[in-house]
């Protein structure tokens, strides 16, 4: 089986741009003219080219999304279990070097997290971490996942690479999802946005995922942050990672993310801007492409941008997010802890009543762990 | 269930005068998903078990529909073999007291076909614990015999994969299914228009199940019915015996009019 190491090893971000640019008209057209483009045609989809066509593609994708999700959006929320971190991110409020108070909640200070959202209408829940094994390793996360569970429909993690063993015993515990951004698909620009810890490494996050994959996790979560290469490149490569993964891994379902920068203070900023428009594009673009995905936009997106998204051909929101460990129930450890900022921060409630207002059901329950085969 | 008409459907011993299934999915709200059942006239509501929370009387699916107007049909929607099928169904039986179940083993989300080989075996053991099965299938008339054999209690062939509105794309192999069978095709899934179930009631199939179709017309109430209609249209014209369909004009007798010519 081709990994998509050996994919991306083979496709330099010159050459991706180069195709990217060269994309005519009339490329976008006959790919629009197909029931359903291939990937060959991302490269047309996300060009400047398409631009002219975005109504038409916004159409389709909200078409599609209809017929394969429905008038439904799933509502999910983070549960941040620590902020120790061993990297050295440019762009992450959790890197090493910065300091902030660092906080690792105790099992019960999860479950109380978790009790909270499931009170407020959240029973998906996506754990995250940083990367600091001493302090919040798989053995303490596993434990963390058999206790939330209870109070969850689905319970996905947002963690360090891991390996096939360490995600199978993620699974054994009650984890369906898996979430890993690459950030950027682009290796050199990776290499100066993290300088140290283990996340240097490029291929062993790239990998992961298919890790993952292989050990049968239900959703694969994948996307880069915007904000740190062109967009359009990293978007492609995204495209053709999709690709690779539902090829691989045709029992997964796929999820995609377009998590944009949101500079945390004397963190880097925006290296490359990426406009609304440019996330339309993405978003209808990769809805024809891949018309099962999940498309999941997060509350670093503005709640009036957010509510214009919706009928695009999204089907999986955060609400009422909170980006430090603890930060649900008013017990945030204070306000420069958190990995960025949201920017919508509307109560959960307020979020479930835009999504019923702009004519969605919103779902709090889309998974029971009576699929799975857990052990006590 | 009621007798109301003289035509009814009988599914392992009881009787439904309605011949069409709903889902519950894909739809705005509770309140429409609700109404839209209504509208339909449906006695029979499917519902996936990864949706709803039948332990919770206020789950809001559950909440929304009057029980006492249909038989809620839990399904195994998600399930990707027969063990996830099988802890699904059990659950439903263990947590809400649900004895039938339509079984659904769909193991790649991009597609959502049902897998021949987990849905018998996941059927064969249901049967044996004493579940009701309705088994959501391929149009296989092989499959779809031997799940009669086993004891299922109808086969749900699909019309053409599930979500896609595509109409009657398995029509011959359903025609063989329906000719086949000694218990009730139900088609199941790509049926995108009333006139798409008027058709598979035309053919002979007992009953159809829509869900998308409805719930995401712009308005599902109306489309409901509409549906309602299309069914009772369908059985209608079967019940009356169509007219058969020539391959060729048969206008006169050219080619044994001559055995006549000396009488």
């Amino acid at each position: 089986m081709t990994g998509f190491n050996d994919i991306i090893n083979r496709l330099t971000p010159d050459i991706v741009s180069f195709k990217i640019e060269a994309s005519s008209t009339a490329d976008v057209k006959r790919a629009l003219a197909k029931s359903k483009p291939s990937v060959e045609d991302a490269y047309a989809l996300f060009s400047h080219a398409a631009l002219p066509f975005l109504e038409e593609m916004a159409e389709r994708s909200r078409a599609i999304t209809l017929k394969r999700f429905g008038r439904t959006i799933i509502l999910y929320a983070p549960i941040y279990l620590s902020n120790y971190c061993i990297n050295e991110c440019a762009y992450c409020g959790f890197a090493v070097h910065r300091e902030i108070t660092r906080k690792l909640l105790t099992i019960d200070e999860a479950v109380a997290q978790a009790e909270y959202l499931s009170a407020e209408g959240i029973r998906h829940f996506l754990l995250v971490t940083g990367e600091a094994p001493r302090q919040c390793g798989l053995g303490l996360i596993g434990k963390v996942v058999k206790a939330v569970r209870q109070k969850a429909a689905s319970v996905s993690v947002e963690i360090f690479p891991c390996g096939l063993k360490g995600y199978n015993n993620l699974i054994q515990a009650g984890v369906d999802g898996l979430t890993l951004y690459q950030e950027t698909y682009d290796k050199d620009l990776y290499k100066k946005l993290h300088p140290s810890g283990p996340k240097q490494n490029f291929v062993r996050r790239l990998t992961a995922i298919e890790k993952g994959g292989h050990a049968g996790f239900r959703s694969l979560g994948i996307g880069f942050l915007l904000g740190l290469a062109p967009f359009r490149t990293d978007a492609l490569y995204l495209a053709l990672h999709c690709d690779c993964l539902s090829r691989s891994f045709p029992q997964s379902r796929l999820a995609i993310s377009f998590p944009r920068l949101l500079p945390v203070s004397e963190g880097l900023q925006v290296l490359h801007n990426v406009s609304d428009v440019d996330l339309v594009q993405m978003i209808a673009a990769m809805r024809l492409l891949f018309p099962d995905a999940e498309i999941v936009i997060s509350t670093r997106e503005s709640a009036k941008l957010r509510d214009h998204l919706l009928p695009l051909g999204i089907t999986r929101i955060s609400a009422g997010s909170r980006t430090s460990p603890g930060g649900y129930g008013g017990a945030c450890i204070d306000a420069e802890s958190g990995q960025f900022e949201t920017e919508d921060r509307r109560q959960i409630s307020e979020v479930a009543e835009a999504v019923r207002k702009a004519g969605y059901d919103v779902v709090t329950k889309d998974f029971d762990p009576a699929f799975m085969d857990i052990g006590s | 269930m009621s007798k109301a008409n003289n035509d009814p459907l009988i599914i392992a011993g009881e009787e439904f005068s309605s011949r069409i299934f709903v889902g519950t999915g894909k739809f705005s709200s509770p309140k429409i998903m609700a109404e839209a059942i209504l509208a339909s006239g449906t006695q029979m509501v499917t519902a996936a078990l990864r949706r709803v929370d039948i332990s919770d009387p206020s789950d809001s699916i559950l909440s929304a529909l009057d029980l006492s107007k249909y038989k809620l049909l839990p399904n195994t929607s998600g399930a990707r073999n027969a063990q996830e099928a099988l802890r699904l169904a059990r659950l439903a039986r263990a947590v809400g007291g649900f004895n039938w179940i339509k079984l659904e083993v769909t193991p790649e989300p991009n597609s959502l076909l049902p897998d021949p080989v987990e849905t018998y075996e996941a059927a064969k053991v249901l049967i044996k614990e004493g579940f009701i099965v309705l088994p959501y299938m391929n149009a296989d008339p092989i499959l779809a015999r031997k799940l009669e054999d086993i004891g299922c209690v109808t086969v749900m062939p699909l019309a053409a994969p599930i979500g896609t509105s595509r109409g009657l794309k398995t029509k011959d192999q359903l025609a063989m299914i329906i000719e086949q069978s000694s218990v009730p095709v139900v088609v199941d899934a790509g049926l995108g228009l009333p006139s798409h179930a008027a058709e598979s009631m035309e053919m002979g199939a007992d009953a159809v199940l829509v869900n998308t179709a409805i719930a995401i017309a712009d308005d599902p109430i109306a489309m409901a019915n509409a549906f309602k209609l299309g069914v009772e249209a369908g059985r209608k014209a079967f019940l009356a015996g169509p007219a058969r369909e020539s391959p060729v004009a048969r206008a006169s007798s050219p080619l044994t009019g001559f055995l006549r010519d000396d009488e």
